[in-house]
């Protein structure tokens, strides 16, 4: 074939590491092994950066979309590859398909004559919090150089009735807040600070100030929706703490048939985040921050940044197997589309992976790896093209986020759906369209996307082709004007959580609205396989520590 | 900034502090030389401002500034006036050297200053200001000489008022926790009162959306005071009676006096200025009397006062008739009696009584120790005429009419209340109760009948919300104490039966020539503050011991009083006597334990006048007194408050003031004195 004599041969033919795909947890750990002074090989099969993570243009996020879902396709590599050496087992690696359910829909052909001006999030929705670890890691490896960001305008929680008010997120949005009742006004602020004491007297502890203000142990081990009962919130106040601030998923009022209890220990960690990225960054207005160009600008820079310390790249190089000792079992290296063969001391693979066949008893250790990547739960993701915006009356909003606690949309809604909208000043579409990304986590494809559906019709309106039920669209349009849906794309993507083995598997993007539990597991991966080194040691410099706190140091635009 | 800890200086900051010093050192003896010798040239200036830019906190260095551009500009030749560039270049220079100073410290009083007085001399452009505002107001939002300088380049600039008011919205949007900024909004406000501009005139305009403005940051925390000192100003505002206005006289009105010299007092409801014969009228028999003079019960430099007094005798020449002589006392031209703020009164009164000429009873002779012991007191007798007595004064004195409030003005304060009972519904706070009582008071005044008793609906709620503060901040204890006694003596003085039970009779041995009838006995109240002067006129004996003052303000009122008890009080110096120096008919004076010199240091000392005060005249006797005893000058501030009394009965043991030297001056100051102490002087 004429393309594998384009494979570029790759010298030297050892290293470190290999890192196979530029995901955010690859990448990130790509950068901190280079910058720990390891020699690191980073390959992705795919065209661009990012794998699961990336932002791609209309056309190839339908074409990666549909690559990566169990369509009956060939393996262009399912010959078994032998070694070339005998001592050297091979264990051949397919892709496995991580997005199911793909339902790509266009009501309007303008949306794909733009495709190109498209950066559209895989992995999506997806924000930043001013104070995550997210920032702190693009700061601490100074990554932030290669990013620009701009704060999410606002944020809106829907009530009971299905209306879609602000979230009163902080004292400022409180006061300005023109719908909260003064009493409401009175709890929501009264219990940020009751929680701003705890901290505080927390941090202080021993010295004797403020012990009172300490939430009690009882407290604290008990689920956060009973301590808020306890404080005496109303259901409405309790809704916006738990769904729109602490962004918990599943229904905190289920009871027993709670998937996931948030205790008050982690629902105060999750305030106080929100809390300390409100006005972290003078430029930044909000809790939320969002990269121009896309999230996948953020594996981006820490591969620019693994790169500046010395990692070598080869995108568009499949990995057709795993390269093992056949005796010991223990790992080698890896085989690659082009037929050469590199070694290392670690790979680290996304986990887009999975081998064909069960091997022989002596590489029972690294097949368990890819055992392990089990799926862990489903998430149903959607991305929605308008020509408006959903606050049209609010020009200064292009960006906003909206949250759909449980149960807001219909009875059996068990978990929040989460919807981003992001404008053209964001650089993610042409100028004149709206992107939305919708998701919520699910048991199963059909509840998913049902979900996605809900949030999609009380979002948008469907202008369908035909003329047949013009009366009844212009019916609806006279009551409440909907951004008209010009183009949508909903899927279903399994999560999996990463592994640490002879081989280390990366998790997929979780379904979370921030970085921080992919980036706490990434770190802890990174500290496995090195464990004498540290994930971007702080520079020393005497003003280092300052630095972290300079203003400027994060990019972003007001 | 706010809330930054400071941190300790470590070896490497020593060291570069200490260069810093000296390079301060040897730029300032340069900087003072050149100084010294009026050198003002280009290389004197860069090493002012290179010592400017050290330390911008150096007053003399910006004076020298000041010097040296006026000196440039005013030297220049001719051939540089003809050039705009070369002045413009001067001014920029000085704004550069200020906004270097301002980045070094942005609270430099200098800085700021001699920015102003820059611009102030024109000759620039202000375009950069604003810019250069916003710099400082977004890095601290609560600086106040930014906010200072931004009213200053706002009047520079004839930004309107409206603008920077939108302004101020937007900084209390961002955080309401900036008493600046709310400053800056009641200023704002006042001006487009002030001015009459649309929409803010009249106040009731703006005033309801203000309230509904500051209840957001109250109720969204209910601890932060800025909002909460917002409110203050809004009620002020609300329930302000724009005029100064008479509010009690004596003589009461229709009342008969058997005196031939007496005083007339005018109190008014705040200080005023420029009551006097063409102001007040009087009238003895329908002849206008051309030789009356008023003067103010206060010592101030302006020569104002909230009560005003001129003694009359009657009748001015003519003695042994037994006729009823009618005296009328009325405004005449209102409008010239002014209230510090410069508002005329613009209601006419008058008032009119009968004296009937009898020959006073000399004093002479009565040497008993007037004692003010419970076994000196009967209590009143409802059916004698001491409750005629009492009703004469009590139903006269304050029948003034009160100018009558407007129908939003109580619908406003209703509604404030109605928010402020609910706040307090979810949450026991400090604020929400102060204010709660201050608004309650606020509304049982305004819709107050005169002519009847005045409203005291809400009284005891008032009194629980005062105790209840008290228990809940005791750091501000003395501040609700003193609230609590003004509100407990409005209540006890609203009603004469209510007052009634406060007065007794003295027993028929007393001297009621000095004493009066009855004795008001506001002892053992726990009173920090007296108040309600306007409804005790009359009283000539009065009881306040045992209890908790610290402060006879506005005691000076009461011109009649020659007997006055204030012992076991919390008095601490002879500054807060002060009144006594205007209560020239005080006989008979007890303030015996005290804490009258226990406190070495007395923060109220520098309120008073002075030997060097301008506001205290020469006096030729101090100087006699402080030559014959050297240490008598210490005493001046005893000395200033007694000496034009006439005391003949004074108790004063128990204070640490008091020694055997004091006790001296004391028998030397009142020539009169018969008891001092319990002890007949000989």
């Amino acid at each position: 074939m004429a393309e594998t004599e384009s494979y570029p041969p790759i010298d030297p033919t050892n290293f470190d590491l290999i890192v196979v795909g530029t995901g955010l947890p690859e990448s990130i750990i790509a950068a901190a092994a280079s910058t720990a002074g390891k020699s690191v090989l980073h390959l992705d099969p795919n065209p661009h950066y990012g794998s699961h993570y990336s932002s791609l243009t209309l056309h190839d996020l339908t074409s990666f979309l549909n690559s990566q879902s169990p369509n009956p396709r060939i393996n262009p590599h399912q010959s078994t590859t032998e070694a070339s050496d005998h001592a050297t087992a091979a264990l051949d690696l397919i892709t496995r398909p991580l997005y199911s359910d793909v339902e790509i829909s266009s009501y309007d052909d303008s949306v794909s004559e733009h495709s190109r001006k498209f950066n559209l999030d895989l992995a999506g929705p997806r924000v930043l919090f001013c104070a995550d670890l997210a920032v702190d890691l693009l700061l601490k490896s100074t990554a932030n150089q290669y990013v620009e960001f701009k704060n999410i305008d606002s944020s809106y929680v829907c009530d009971g009735n299905g209306n879609l008010m602000n979230v009163p997120d902080s004292k400022s949005a409180v006061f300005k807040d023109k719908t909260l009742k003064y009493s409401e006004k009175n709890q929501l602020n009264s219990f940020f600070k009751l929680v701003q004491g705890h901290l505080e007297a927390v941090k202080s502890v021993g010295t004797g100030v403020d012990e009172g203000k300490v939430i009690s142990e009882e407290d604290l081990e008990r689920p956060f929706v009973m301590f808020l009962d306890k404080m005496k919130l109303p259901p409405k106040i309790k809704s916006i703490i738990l769904y729109a601030i602490a962004m918990v998923d599943y229904d905190q009022d289920a009871g027993e048939s709670c998937k996931d209890v948030l205790r008050t220990r982690d629902g105060i960690d999750r305030l106080a985040l929100y809390h300390a990225s409100v006005g972290r960054f003078p430029n930044a207005l909000g809790a939320l921050i969002y990269p121009i160009y896309g999230q996948g600008e953020l594996p981006q820079a820490f591969c620019r940044r693994a790169a500046v310390k010395g990692c070598l790249y080869v995108l568009r190089m499949p990995v057709i197997s795993v390269l093992l000792n056949k005796d010991s079992g223990n790992y080698k290296g890896v085989k690659l589309v082009s037929g050469q063969e590199i070694t290392s001391d670690k790979l680290v693979m996304d986990p887009s992976f999975t081998i064909t066949s069960s091997p022989s008893e002596a590489l029972q250790d690294v097949s368990k790896v890819f055992d392990a990547g089990k799926v862990s739960g489903k998430l149903a993701r959607g991305i929605c093209i308008t020509k408006s915006s959903l606050k049209p009356e609010l020009p200064d909003t292009s960006s906003c986020l909206v949250i759909y606690p449980p149960r807001s949309l219909y009875p059996d809604q068990a978990t929040s759906i989460r919807v981003l909208q992001l404008g053209s000043s964001l650089a993610v579409c042409p100028s004149g369209m709206f992107v939305f990304y919708i998701s919520a986590v699910c048991d199963d494809a059909l509840e998913g996307k049902k979900s996605l559906h809900a949030a999609m019709d009380s979002l948008f309106s469907v202008h369908t082709s035909g003329t047949t039920d013009s009366s009844l669209t212009d019916q609806i349009e006279s009551t409440e004007v909907k951004p008209a849906l010009l183009w949508s794309a909903l899927y279903v993507q399994d999560l999996i959580e990463g592994f640490m083995g002879p081989v280390v598997m990366t998790p997929t993007p979780d379904g979370n609205l921030n970085y921080n539990d992919l980036l706490r597991a990434t770190s802890k991966l990174f500290q496995q396989l090195y464990p004498d080194d540290e994930l971007f040691p702080e520079i020393q410099n005497t003003d280092s520590s300052d630095k972290l706190e300079d203003d400027s140091e994060v990019d972003i635009e007001s | 900034m706010h809330g930054r800890p400071r941190k300790s200086a470590t070896p490497v900051d020593e060291n570069a502090s200490a260069l810093k010093a000296a390079k301060i050192r040897s730029l300032q003896s340069q900087f003072l030389e050149n100084h010294h010798n009026h050198i003002y040239t280009k290389e004197a200036l860069e090493i002012n401002a290179k010592l400017i830019e050290c330390n911008p906190e150096f007053m003399t260095a910006w004076n020298y500034r000041k010097l040296a551009f006026e000196h440039n500009i005013s030297s220049q030749s001719e051939s540089e006036k003809a050039d705009s560039d070369h002045i413009k270049s001067i001014v920029d220079e000085e704004l550069r050297v200020v906004e270097n100073a301002l980045r070094k410290n942005f609270k430099s009083y200098g800085a700021w200053h001699h920015r102003k007085w820059v611009l102030s001399k024109g000759n620039s452009s202000t375009e950069r200001e604003l810019r250069l505002l916003n710099l400082f107001q977004k890095q601290d939002t609560r600086n106040f000489h930014a906010w200072n300088y931004r009213r200053f380049i706002a009047g520079l600039k004839n930004i309107s008022d409206e603008k920077e008011l939108q302004f101020t919205t937007d900084m209390i949007n961002d955080n309401f926790s900036n008493y600046s900024a709310w400053h800056n909004r009641s200023v704002l406000l006042s001006h487009l009162l002030e001015k009459k501009v649309e929409g803010y005139f009249p106040k009731e305009i703006f005033l309801k959306e203000e309230y509904e403005f500051v209840r957001n940051a109250v109720f969204t925390d209910p601890d932060d005071q800025s909002g909460w000192f917002y409110h203050l100003w809004l009620l002020d505002q609300t329930v302000k009676v724009d005029m100064p206005n008479l509010v009690s006289s004596w003589p009461p009105h229709g009342s008969e006096i058997t005196k031939t010299t007496f005083p007339v007092i005018l109190l008014f409801n705040e200080p005023v200025e420029g009551v006097n014969l063409h102001t007040v009228s009087v009238q003895v028999e329908n002849d206008i009397t051309k030789n009356t003079t008023w003067s103010p019960l206060s010592a101030n430099k302006f020569k104002c006062g909230q009560a005003w007094l001129t003694h009359l005798t009657i009748p001015p020449g003519e003695f042994n008739s037994s006729k009823i002589f009618q005296v009328k006392i009325s405004s005449e031209y209102p409008q010239g009696i002014i209230s510090l703020n410069g508002v005329p009164c613009s209601r006419n009164w008058s008032f009119a009584f009968g004296v009937s000429v009898c020959h006073d009873v000399q004093p002479e002779g009565h040497s008993l120790r007037i004692s003010m012991g419970e076994e000196n007191f009967s209590t009143i007798d409802v059916n004698s005429n001491m409750m005629n007595f009492l009703k004469s004064n009590f139903d006269l004195a304050t029948d003034y009419e009160q100018p009558t409030s407007s129908k939003w003005k109580s619908e406003l304060i209703a509604s404030e209340i109605d928010q402020y009972r609910e706040l307090l519904s979810w949450a026991e706070c400090k604020i929400g109760k102060l204010t709660l009582a201050r608004l309650l008071m606020a509304n049982d005044a305004m819709i107050t009948d005169t002519a009847v008793a005045p409203n005291m609906t809400h009284v005891e709620e008032v009194l629980q919300l005062y105790s209840e503060l008290m228990e809940l901040d005791p750091t501000h204890y003395q501040c609700y104490k003193d609230e609590y006694s003004l509100v407990f003596l409005k209540q006890v003085t609203s009603s004469k039966e209510s007052l009634m039970k406060y007065c007794c009779q003295y027993k028929e041995s007393m001297s009621l020539n000095i004493t009066g009838n009855v004795c008001l006995r506001f002892n053992s109240l726990s009173l920090s503050r007296m108040g309600s002067f306007e409804r005790l006129l009359w009283v000539q004996s009065l009881d306040l011991s045992h209890n908790q003052l610290h402060s006879i303000e506005g005691l000076e009122a009461l011109q009649l009083l020659s007997c006055l008890n204030l012992s076991h009080n919390k008095l601490v110096s002879f500054m807060a006597l002060d009144p006594l120096r205007f209560m020239k008919s005080l006989r008979v004076l007890n303030i015996s334990y005290n804490e009258i010199g226990a406190h070495t240091v007395d923060t109220r000392r520098y309120l008073c006048s002075s030997p060097l005060s301008h506001t205290l005249d020469y006096d030729k006797r101090f100087e006699e007194f402080a030559t014959s005893d050297e240490k008598v000058v210490n005493f001046w501030d005893a000395y200033s408050v007694f000496s034009g009394l006439d005391i003949m009965q004074l108790d004063i043991t128990g204070n640490a003031a008091v020694d055997e030297r004091f006790v001296l001056f004391l028998v030397k100051l009142f020539p009169g004195l018969k008891w001092l102490d319990g002890e007949e002087l000989h």
